[in-house]
């Protein structure tokens, strides 16, 4: 039996396409994934996100414990409602899941993919240490994106002080956590609330003309804003060094001894020989993941592919050779086609920000 | 719930067939297009070309996935519906009609009788689903 979110009669009501994903009931489209994809670079979407594992840490030894645990320094979220994107990793540097860190007056919340919730878990709990608490909490998540997002929400909550928040920051309205995060490349709020309260806060963005979107136009809404999906960019196979995310890794301070430190800092010094990039067709088609990648520097795979909406191609993230440059090919159905290394992201505020082909 | 026109044969993957003057025309079902999504490119096959029953003709590409459309009988392709490489979004809009991908003069009509009627093809598709 798959789980449901607060929100599945809403889903339902709105005319979503159910599909199981990571062992819930999720909403992929609600008709149309252009438009819902649209909606949010132009006006303001939500997102149920409740899907997602939040799990709280307290106690004494909290900040010791997850300055052990995460490769950013979470000592870095120096005030309560700051926020960081953080990896976890293994002891070979390998990503274990990448996450939010939220600094509360307790301790920390860490938001992590529902996909990795069994696995992250019991590597939390696998490295507990007297003076920790972890508690995972069921709650709901809604995330309101795009030009409009802000505004509709603030009209609809009364919770003015979205608009003076950072991003990358959150603040506590009773029992909800509003957070100025996203994964689409806009502005917009996540909110953690309780179950209880999700349906109301769902219905009222409804009313102002907030338009539900699913899980489609939120993969393709993530991949223009060049961020990394957990289990296809990112995989314990490879380090945040290779993942295009080496800024979320802190060295400094030296004697913070993070898992993983020691073979990130050993790959740092062999030099390693591959990198995640992004990759624009120059042709009619689409990528997908797993396609071949040709370089002139060798071969490399496709980890994300898409058509976007916004621009009218396709696009994508792959893995190849750290010198590959410029011109490559990629293999759809048997046939090498011309595509082009680029540094993500694709689109900001709804405009293609890497170089005009 | 899907539409499926009771005039049309189908395939049990998804395709349409209508028969009309000796040609048969060749598109995707209701229930294909909305189970692929928004489709985003479609890839047609070359005029003349000769294809066999359950041979793949063409490709559809949706936001999701891409997927093979197959000869639900064999002969040769008269006609390719062009509309449909600047305009692939017609085959979400009207599956049956402007979205049709090909034409196929058949070697042998008969092949047509070896396809689902309406009713076999929604039972198929219910079967599918559960």
């Amino acid at each position: 039996m798959r789980q449901r979110t607060a929100l599945y009669d809403e889903h339902i009501k709105a005319g979503a396409k159910i599909v199981p994903f990571a062992g819930w009931d999720m909403p992929l489209n609600y008709g149309s994934q252009i438009r819902e994809h649209r909606v949010v670079r132009e006006d303001a979407g939500m997102f149920d996100v409740s899907h997602m594992t939040v799990i709280d840490i307290t106690g004494e030894r909290s900040l010791a414990y997850l300055q052990r645990l995460v490769a950013a320094d979470v000592a870095r979220l120096t005030s309560v409602g700051q926020a960081q994107y953080a990896t976890l990793l293994n002891q070979a540097g390998g990503i274990i899941d990448d996450l939010i860190a939220y600094r509360n007056a307790e301790g920390f919340r860490l938001v992590t993919n529902a996909g990795t919730r069994d696995k992250v878990i019991a590597w939390l709990r696998a490295n507990e240490e007297p003076g920790v608490q972890l508690v995972e909490q069921a709650l709901a998540m809604i995330s309101v994106q795009g030009p409009n997002a802000i505004d509709k929400f603030v009209a609809v909550t009364g919770a003015s002080a979205v608009v003076e928040l950072k991003p990358f920051s959150a603040y506590d309205k009773d029992a909800w956590k509003i957070g100025r995060t996203g994964y689409t490349g806009e502005d917009g709020v996540e909110v953690i609330l309780p179950n209880e309260e999700a349906p109301g806060l769902w219905r009222k963005l409804l009313d102002a003309d907030v338009h539900p979107a699913g899980l489609a136009a939120r993969d393709t809404l993530r991949l223009e804003a060049g961020l990394n999906l957990y289990g296809q960019d990112m995989t314990e196979e490879f380090s945040p060094l290779v993942s295009n995310v080496a800024w979320t890794v802190h060295f400094d301070p030296e004697e913070r001894d993070f898992i993983g430190r020691s073979a990130l800092l050993a790959q740092k010094a062999s030099g390693f020989d591959q990198k995640l990039t992004g990759l624009v067709l120059e042709t009619k088609g689409v990528m997908r993941s797993d396609q071949k990648v040709v370089t002139q520097a060798g071969e490399g795979v496709v980890t994300s592919g898409i058509f976007s909406p916004t621009l009218g191609y396709s696009i994508g993230l792959a893995r190849v050779p750290r010198g590959a440059t410029g011109g490559c090919q990629v293999e759809i159905r048997s046939k090498l086609l011309p595509a082009r290394i680029v540094k993500p992201p694709f689109v900001k505020h709804g405009r293609a920000v890497f170089e005009s082909r | 719930m899907s539409d499926t026109p009771q005039e049309l044969r189908y395939a049990s993957t998804h395709e349409w067939a209508r028969l009309e003057d000796g040609v048969v025309t060749v598109g995707i079902s209701d229930h294909a297009q909305s189970a692929l999504g928004d489709v985003v490119y479609v890839e047609l096959p070359e005029i003349g070309q000769p294809v066999a029953a359950q041979e793949e003709a063409a490709v559809v590409e949706s936001v999701k996935a891409a997927s093979d459309i197959y000869a639900p009988v064999g002969g040769s392709i008269v006609a390719t519906n062009s509309i449909l490489e600047e305009a692939p979004e017609i085959v979400n809009e009207d599956p049956y009609g402007d979205g049709w991908f090909f034409k196929i003069e058949p070697d042998d009509t008969a092949e047509l009788d070896g396809l689902l009627d309406a009713e076999a093809y929604t039972e198929a598709c219910e079967a599918e689903e559960h």
